[in-house]
């Protein structure tokens, strides 16, 4: 005798199977009247009693979906039908594959009653037209409204940035000390391995700060202060100090583009992203 | 003239205006639109342009939002439908060359539509592109297909199926030209 485990997963496997018969013919391509939804039904009654988490519930909801735009198809197939519309589309095929392109024309232009539209300029919309347009501003008045706003790219100077306040004004190399002091107490507090997650070591409370701190771990990897460590599979990037400062010499580097955006900062003091 | 029949020359002249020119993308006007310019009575002045338009091989069609026909239309069913003005009559095959038609292209229509219709109204494009492939050339047919669904005789769904569009429903008599091609 199955057990229920078994039981629930012969019955989940029936239900997916039952929507995968369900969908050619929601796409029209099969006969509506080939699925015997009695049959479907009385499977989906069979297993309706294992059903106790809400995945599951939501299948069976799913497959009832599936069953009742069959259904519906059946309805709408027997409609048409019934109705003078109904033609044997073969037989048509036929009919049109034999029939002289003139045959069909005349015919057609038995049927067609062309829409009469016309598209012309009046007296009326030119006089509109000409009102619009002395009482349009000219293009200088109306953009001095509206001054655009300037925006060029440039590389940031220190200067800059120590203005935007994301440098303070300090020595740089007092400031990279400092960083490297900070980050290696941090792996020291909160690390695992030597190494801490780059997001919680660059986050903080403020989004001003957390560039601050980004900016300076950029300096820290390419100085060879510490390196980064990324782990694609797991969508993980670890910040790793070293001890003493490693010199880079001629070793290939690597420039690796970090974004650190607003949403991403909001993201790890929401405690989504590490 | 009578004050009642002055009345209604007034609201038909208005009522030619927005039926003859396009007013928007499509060309028709929709109910609710003539009844803000003519007043409630707009059917009655529908009718009366109607009869007018019969001497000039012309009349006001009108489609409503379902497929099919509406027997006895309400207010709302009239509100709600879009109104044109459309030959009553035929063109003959000369005439439908005046209009800008190739005889092939039209030809390519009256096949593409037909076979949609007995298809229940959904077909797979490739399925139309075969069947004019029979009588057109391989180039022009995805053109033509092309131009029915810019026209609005076709519209086309993100998997390529084809259905009959606006003015299908506005020109074609559907059950007409499927009865003819039977008895050919």
């Amino acid at each position: 005798m199955q057990s229920r485990r078994e039981e629930i997963k012969t019955g989940r496997e029936k239900l997916q199977r039952i929507i995968e018969m369900c969908k050619p013919v929601e796409d029209r391509s099969l006969d509506p009247f080939l699925l015997d939804i009695k049959e479907l039904v009385t499977t989906m009654k069979e297993y309706f009693p294992e059903w106790k988490i809400p995945e599951d519930l939501c299948l069976d909801a799913e497959t009832l979906h599936h069953l009742a735009s069959v259904i519906r198809l059946q309805s709408e197939w027997v409609k048409h039908r019934s109705t003078s519309l109904y033609t044997d589309p073969f037989l048509l095929e036929e009919k049109l594959i034999h029939m002289e392109k003139g045959g069909i024309v005349e015919t057609f232009l038995m049927a067609w009653h062309p829409i009469v539209a016309l598209e012309q300029i009046s007296l009326h919309s030119l006089a509109e037209a000409l009102r619009y347009w002395e009482s349009l501003l000219p293009l200088k008045e109306r953009w001095k409204e509206f001054p655009p706003a300037e925006v060029t790219m440039s590389l940031a100077t220190r200067e800059e940035l120590i203005r935007q306040r994301i440098l303070r004004d300090k020595a740089f190399s007092e400031e990279l000390d400092n960083a490297w002091q900070e980050l290696k107490e941090r792996v020291a507090e909160k690390g695992k391995d030597g190494k801490i997650h780059y997001w919680d070591f660059v986050g903080a409370e403020t989004y001003e700060e957390t560039v601050q701190k980004a900016f300076m771990a950029s300096f820290l990897i390419t100085y060879g202060y510490a390196t980064l460590e990324i782990h694609p599979l797991e969508e993980e990037m670890f910040i790793r100090p070293y001890e003493k400062l490693v010199r880079v010499g001629k070793k290939q580097l690597v420039s690796m583009p970090i974004s650190v955006s607003v949403e991403d900062w909001m993201k790890w003091k929401r405690g989504e992203l590490h | 003239m009578s004050k009642r029949k002055a009345y209604y020359a007034s609201k038909i002249k208005r009522a030619i205006h927005m039926l003859f020119y396009q007013r928007h993308k499509k060309p028709g006007v929709k109910g609710w639109e003539l009844r803000k310019v003519l007043g409630s009575d707009y059917p009655k002045v529908l009718k009366i342009l109607d009869d007018y338009l019969k001497m000039l091989d012309l009349q006001v069609k009108t489609v409503f939002e379902e497929e099919k026909p509406v027997e006895e239309p309400t207010l709302e069913d009239l509100d709600k439908a879009r109104f044109y003005v459309t030959l009553r009559g035929e063109l003959t095959p000369k005439e439908a060359k005046m209009v800008g038609w190739r005889i092939d292209d039209l030809a390519g229509l009256a096949i593409t539509i037909a076979y949609v219709i007995s298809k229940k109204g959904k077909v797979a494009r490739k399925e139309v592109e075969e069947l004019l492939r029979d009588k057109l050339p391989g180039w022009r047919v995805d053109l033509n297909i092309d131009r029915y669904i810019r026209y609005g005789y076709l519209t086309q769904d993100e998997s390529e199926q084809l259905y009959l569009d606006w003015r299908t429903r506005a020109e074609v008599d559907e059950k007409a030209l499927i009865d003819m091609l039977l008895s050919k």
